[in-house]
């Protein structure tokens, strides 16, 4: 039981961290109806910014966000604003090199820039953790988890209670119909993609002290970033949050009961699983 | 007030629009009336600038609106209740109407603006909270129209407002377009409701394949031939 418990937990820190890369990627989406597969770049710029500002400044990870978060997002919203932008009616195989051609510039530039190799960001409390009731807690995970939900919380609060949250929902559900609302849906998806890359940005300072870093490690959180949004249903944001976590604990469980070397493979398996049965995800509408 | 002339518009090598004159003058109801396919919709979707004409020019109250992006042509009070509603489906009633005052201007008349919408549509006042998306056709529409009016309109263009309602709510609706009109609101609607458009309508052009072939006082193309044969049957 502990053990189950344990797991659980870890996935469910782990999972919070998920949460905000997906729900990164499903604004983005939503928005735009662009895949952003350079995602899992912008995640390693992140961690790259947060390793420098660690490395030359001794700021520490944790509040490196804010620095990484504006960084991240000016990053992003030049990326909308002179790339992204032009391919918006373009078909979607165009859009999709577009991102990852994105993904590999950002890539090779950081490897030109800092070598391939793996830096690891060690802190204090990289590897402290402390124990509640017989189940050890990851200091860095909880604190990374609670930003995460700091983060989240305010996110919602300002796309469902602020004007300009509530107009990048409406762009997101119809562009025209918020166009005649007045609404500037090119500033819109510039601030969209500007917060997804702040959010994945974050995230990526979020976990530099408990994961290595390098060039290439963009992406794998691409394709679980993908994997997360798909599961909640495309642009939808309460699903890439009960995606991320969900995520979370599976891997985490999966690692302790079947194999850690399995534990994406079981995430694939429930994956397929799902859109077998639920092909639009979890809270995802069928479009028609 | 508003302002066409010699509009041509193409979707690709489809010319829709010939040559379109048409004016709106304050406080008038002008109704365009016209068949499936005429190009109505693709009149007011000029206007609003969600597309670019091929040639001609609209203007309003003698601004040029030619180089005036689509956000902007809602912030000088042109708004547009667009064809099948397009109300936000995720967002409750309260939402929808929010966004129709998203132009700052228009933000500090916000809760007098939500009453007047929900004294002319009580039944929206009862379902604050639902979602749009999850509403009926006629309770949409009234959505649409009062969502319009957050906007403090000075020109309101309608399109096909009557659209799938049943026969009492289509009168209903015309009354309230009357209403909205007495209230200052000038309007340029878009029917194929021929009969209860006119009746309600200053004046009104009849578009046929993009093209105004016919246009006058709302009463006196009611008693034209051609209107009779071609829309009312008669
Ligand atoms: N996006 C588009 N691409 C290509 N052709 C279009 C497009 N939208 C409309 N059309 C064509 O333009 C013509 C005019 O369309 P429009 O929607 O303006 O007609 P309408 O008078 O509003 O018709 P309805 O009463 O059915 O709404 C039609 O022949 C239509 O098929
Ligand atoms: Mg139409």
């Amino acid at each position: 039981m502990t053990v189950f418990l344990q797991s659980v937990i870890s996935g469910i820190l782990v999972g919070g961290i998920y949460a905000l890369i997906g729900i990164g990627l499903t604004i983005i989406f939503g928005v735009m109806r662009v895949i952003n597969f350079a995602h899992g770049d912008l995640l390693m710029l992140g961690m790259y910014t947060t390793w420098l500002v660690f490395s030359r400044l001794g700021i520490d990870p944790f509040v490196s966000v804010v620095i990484t978060g504006p960084v991240l997002f000016l990053w992003g919203a030049f990326l909308q604003k002179t790339f992204i932008n032009r391919v918006l009616n373009a078909l979607p195989q165009n859009q999709i090199l577009l991102t990852i051609g994105l993904g590999l510039i950002m890539s090779n530039s950081i490897m030109l820039m800092f070598t391939s190799d793996y830096r690891i960001l060690t802190t204090t409390y990289s590897s402290s953790s402390f124990s509640l009731g017989g189940i050890s807690i990851s200091e860095p995970l909880l604190v990374g988890f609670l930003i995460t939900a700091a983060i989240t919380g305010a996110l919602y609060w300002f796309l469902l209670r602020t004007d300009t949250g509530q107009a990048i929902r409406a762009t997101a559900q119809d562009r025209d119909a918020a166009q005649l609302m007045g609404i500037n849906v090119q500033a819109m998806s510039v601030l969209a993609f500007g917060i997804g890359s702040a959010l994945a940005g974050v995230a990526g300072a979020l976990i530099s002290p408990t994961y290595y870093i390098f060039p290439q490690v963009g992406s794998t959180f691409t394709l679980k970033a993908f994997v997360i949004v798909v599961l909640g249903g495309m642009g939808s944001v309460i699903g890439a949050t009960l995606g991320g976590l969900i995520i979370g604990v599976t891997e985490s469980l999966s690692a302790v009961y079947i194999a850690s070397g399995l534990k994406e493979l079981v995430v694939f398996v429930l994956f397929l699983g799902l859109l077998l049965f639920k092909p639009s995800g979890l809270l995802g509408k069928t479009r028609a | 007030m508003l302002q066409i002339r010699k509009l041509n518009f193409a979707y690709g090598d489809l010319q829709v629009l010939w040559d379109v004159d048409l004016e709106v003058k304050q406080g008038e109801i002008v109704t365009v009336v016209g068949a499936n396919g005429a190009g109505k919709s693709t009149i007011l979707r000029n206007v609003s600038r969600l597309v670019r004409p091929a040639s001609g020019s609209i203007t309003f109250e003698g601004h040029e609106l030619s180089h005036v992006p689509s956000h902007k042509v809602v912030e000088m009070g042109i708004v547009q209740v667009p064809e099948a509603r397009r109300i936000f489906p995720e967002m409750t009633v309260t939402e929808n109407l929010r966004m129709g005052s998203f132009v700052k201007a228009t933000r500090k008349d916000r809760e007098r603006n939500m009453e007047r919408v929900f004294s002319l549509f009580p039944r929206l006042a009862e379902r604050k909270s639902q979602l749009g998306g999850t509403m009926s056709g006629g309770e949409q529409q009234m959505l649409a129209i009062g969502r319009g009016l957050m906007g403090n309109p000075r020109v309101m263009l309608l399109d096909e407002p009557s659209l799938g309602l049943s026969p009492l709510l289509v009168r209903n609706i015309f009354e309230i377009i009357k209403e909205i009109n007495r209230q200052g609101t000038t309007i340029l609607l878009v029917e194929q409701n021929v009969y209860q458009s006119l009746r309600i309508s200053h004046r009104a052009y009849v578009l046929e394949t993009g093209r105004v072939v016919l246009s006058g006082p709302g009463a006196e193309l009611l008693d034209n031939a051609h209107v009779k044969k071609a829309f009312l049957g008669i």
